[in-house]
């Protein structure tokens, strides 16, 4: 994906021409030089040659449109339970199943997820919204039709800020945003399960009914790589809020791409909308492939229709889903069963009304907690750590959420606060043990911050000895790793046990230094004719005798004023 | 209103628009105005395509001419002057959405839901597979997956 990154780096556009340009010298080795998913669509599909048009400029742009199942005990227009795992049909009402006489009676969980997102996303939120039928007919829509609102939605107008690497190192962080047209709430659909031997299709209803947020982004991001990183920040954003738990895997988070290519200066191209993404990952991959793919069309004469295509992962391209049958027309109408949902802030707040009744905009927005944004600057304020560490502390605890369904545990920033607090040594230096080490043993063991074996109070007890020069730091990790077996030693008992204290004994130090450099008549010369690399070489030698009990530091010092006499 | 903006175009023998057309505002006619003339038969297209919508089969001329009687019904609300006004969606407009807890009061009734369906298959309704298109398509047949 280098091509990819090194097109983010000189931002989008023109470098697609670039790519293909780079196809051309190696022709039918695919979009990406080094991609192995593409050579398999082309194994498929026929050669992808460059096309003959060659160096105009085309510009892609991708919008998002995301669904994301509101984090509630009960569904948004009934009573039923929601869970993902269940048997099936159990967690379904009469309304869900869309039987004659039952009427959608909104839950107020579900309006209040939705407030929080649209204040989180900077979004207007509308005192008035409507709700709607969407029509069509699938076995998995009893109703035939979806509430959703299509006319007047909760919240519009917002942004999402994001931040994208510029480089594999993480070391260059550039900050983009990207616009939200609207936030509407929408039931979802049940289950289908396609059974093409015996001709049938069996139907779960559990899901169907469940509250979700549809929010739609307006085309300004331009590749794989910024809707892969505004997924992610959005994810963390419903976890932090705790609207939705956004687990893409669990389907709680489902993301469809629009993807269109033009050149400058010309009007957008003709879209095509691409479904059946299941992680960030494949998202990223999906709309690399499908923005290559039109360039590629369109580069050979060819033309885009407006369709929907399907992400097939295993082969790492997207592939026409419906038949060309023409836009679905829907046919909405308003929802006749639900009259306009009023929202009230502080200041129209009616006097004589039920409490429970009332959604107060003000009340919600005082309420929110901490964004993953203004987290991350005030660790790197408070502790002086960089951003992008900040950033690694806050994508942990995301992916920590992604795979254990217990979001918004105590999870590393909390770990590492807890540690500064604790020791003498600086953030700074802190951070170093966290990311580096704690978070290497963490992955290894797949554990998550809570069953870590070494609590912040040992950790910080080590880091204290380390600060005090009680032991190098060779000697630290080595300590780690006996922690790390959780047999129940304190960092000292380690230390002592094994004998991995520093030699506080200048004296001691002295005699070892000289007898090494009494040893080493050859790299002494060498030294003192002005190597100074093979120094080293004499430090290492100490800390062998010493069995790593001496601070390399003083040991330099020593060896050096030695050799200097 | 989609009624009225459906039987000025089927009457022009055009598609209908997906959105409302907006009604150009020298159209309004104020007072009382007669039945006017005979309409013209609605298109093939149009039949097909509401067919297609709303899985109705008009099936023979009685039908058709069923269609257009309704639609000439409906047409009789162009007497009524509605420039300036806005639309009224919900008899319910001045009425209070009622915001339920977040309770889990229903569900666990798999028994006596499966009890209406013709066909189960262990605790699942069956269906027939995908969509069935109406018209039979050249080529391909429509490829479609559990999620849309």
């Amino acid at each position: 994906m280098a091509a990819v990154l090194a097109m983010v780096a000189r931002g989008c556009g023109g470098v697609w021409r670039r790519l293909r340009q780079r196809c051309a010298v190696r022709p039918g080795s695919g979009p990406f030089p080094r991609g192995e998913r593409a050579v398999a669509c082309n194994a498929r599909g026929g050669m992808m040659s460059a096309g003959k048009s060659g160096l105009t400029p085309w510009i892609p742009v991708v919008g998002l449109e995301i669904h994301a199942q509101i984090s509630s005990n009960s569904k948004l227009f009934s009573g039923s339970q929601v869970q993902f795992a269940a048997p099936p049909n159990s967690l379904v009402s009469f309304f869900d199943a869309s039987l004659p006489g039952t009427l959608p009676v909104l839950n107020r969980r579900c309006v209040e997820a939705a407030v929080m997102t649209g204040l989180a996303l900077n979004c207007h939120i509308n005192k008035k919204s409507l709700f709607d039928r969407k029509h069509y007919f699938y076995a998995d829509l009893p109703a035939g039709y979806q509430i959703t609102q299509q006319r007047v939605p909760i919240a519009v107008n917002g942004s999402l800020s994001y931040s994208l690497c510029i480089d594999n190192k993480m070391s260059q962080m550039v900050t983009k945003t990207v616009r939200i047209k609207q936030i509407q709430l929408e039931q979802d659909s049940g289950k289908s399960l396609h059974d093409d031997a015996r001709s049938q299709t069996l139907v779960d209803l559990n899901r169907a009914g469940v509250g979700l947020m549809e929010l739609v982004m307006e085309p300004d991001m331009c590749c794989g790589e910024e809707a892969a990183a505004a997924v992610r920040e959005l994810q963390l954003i419903l976890q932090t809020l705790g609207s939705s738990q956004a687990v893409m895997a669990e389907g709680q988070l489902r993301v469809d791409a629009n993807v269109s290519v033009h050149h400058p200066g010309e009007p957008y191209g003709v879209r095509t909308e691409v479904k059946n993404i299941n992680s960030i990952r494949f998202l990223a991959k999906a709309v690399d492939y499908e923005i290559q793919r039109q360039i590629e069309e369109l580069g050979n004469g060819g033309t885009i229709s407006n369709e929907t295509r399907a992400f097939d992962s295993k082969l790492g391209c997207t592939v026409p889903m419906r038949d060309k049958e023409g836009k679905q027309d829907y046919r909405f109408m308003p929802e006749p069963n639900l009259p306009p949902l009023i929202l009230y802030d502080a200041k129209s707040l009616p006097a004589n009304m039920n409490h429970q009744q009332v959604i107060n905009i003000d009340w919600i927005r005082e309420r929110l907690p901490d964004l993953p944004s203004v987290k991350r600057e005030k660790l790197v304020e408070q502790y002086g750590i960089l951003p992008e560490h900040s950033f690694t502390l806050l994508v942990w605890q995301q992916d920590q959420n992604c795979n254990s369904r217990h979001s918004n545990e105590d999870g590393l920033p909390e770990f590492f606060e807890n540690v500064v607090k604790q020791t003498q040594m600086k953030p700074k230096k802190v951070i170093g043990w966290i990311l580096n080490d704690l978070l290497s043993y963490l992955k290894q063991h797949s554990l998550t911050v809570k069953e870590s074996p070494v609590s912040s109070f040992l950790l910080a007890d080590l880091l204290n000895l380390l600060e005090k020069k009680e032991i190098s730091s060779t000697a630290a990790k080595q300590v780690l790793a006996e922690l790390w077996k959780g047999k129940g030693k304190t960092p000292l008992e380690t230390v002592k046990e094994q004998k991995l204290e520093l030699l506080q004994d200048q004296k001691e130090l002295e005699q070892i230094c000289q007898a090494v450099i009494d040893g080493q008549e050859n790299e002494v010369m060498a030294i003192k004719a002005g190597n100074q690399k093979v120094l080293n070489k004499l430090i290492g030698l100490v800390q062998k005798k010493t069995q790593g009990r001496s601070n390399p530091v003083l040991v330099k010092q020593l060896l050096e004023k030695k050799l200097s006499e | 209103m989609r009624v009225l903006s459906l039987g000025r175009w089927l009457r022009a023998g055009r598609v209908p628009p997906r959105e409302p057309a907006s009604r150009p505002s020298g159209h309004r006619h104020s007072g009382h105005r007669p039945q006017g003339p005979p309409q013209q038969k609605v298109s093939v297209e149009v039949l097909e395509h509401l067919e297609h919508l709303a899985l109705v089969d008009f099936r023979d001329s009685e039908g058709v001419e069923r269609l257009q009687k309704a639609i000439q019904f409906a047409d009789q609300l162009h007497e009524v002057n509605t420039d300036g006004v806005e639309p009224m969606d919900s008899v319910l407009e001045d009425r209070c959405l009622y915001l339920r807890e977040d309770d889990v009061t229903e569900g666990n009734c798999t028994k006596e839901l499966l009890e209406n369906a013709r066909e189960t298959v262990e605790e699942y309704f069956v269906a027939p597979p995908g969509n069935i298109p109406l018209v039979k398509l050249e080529g391909q047949k429509t490829f479609l997956q559990g999620s849309k």
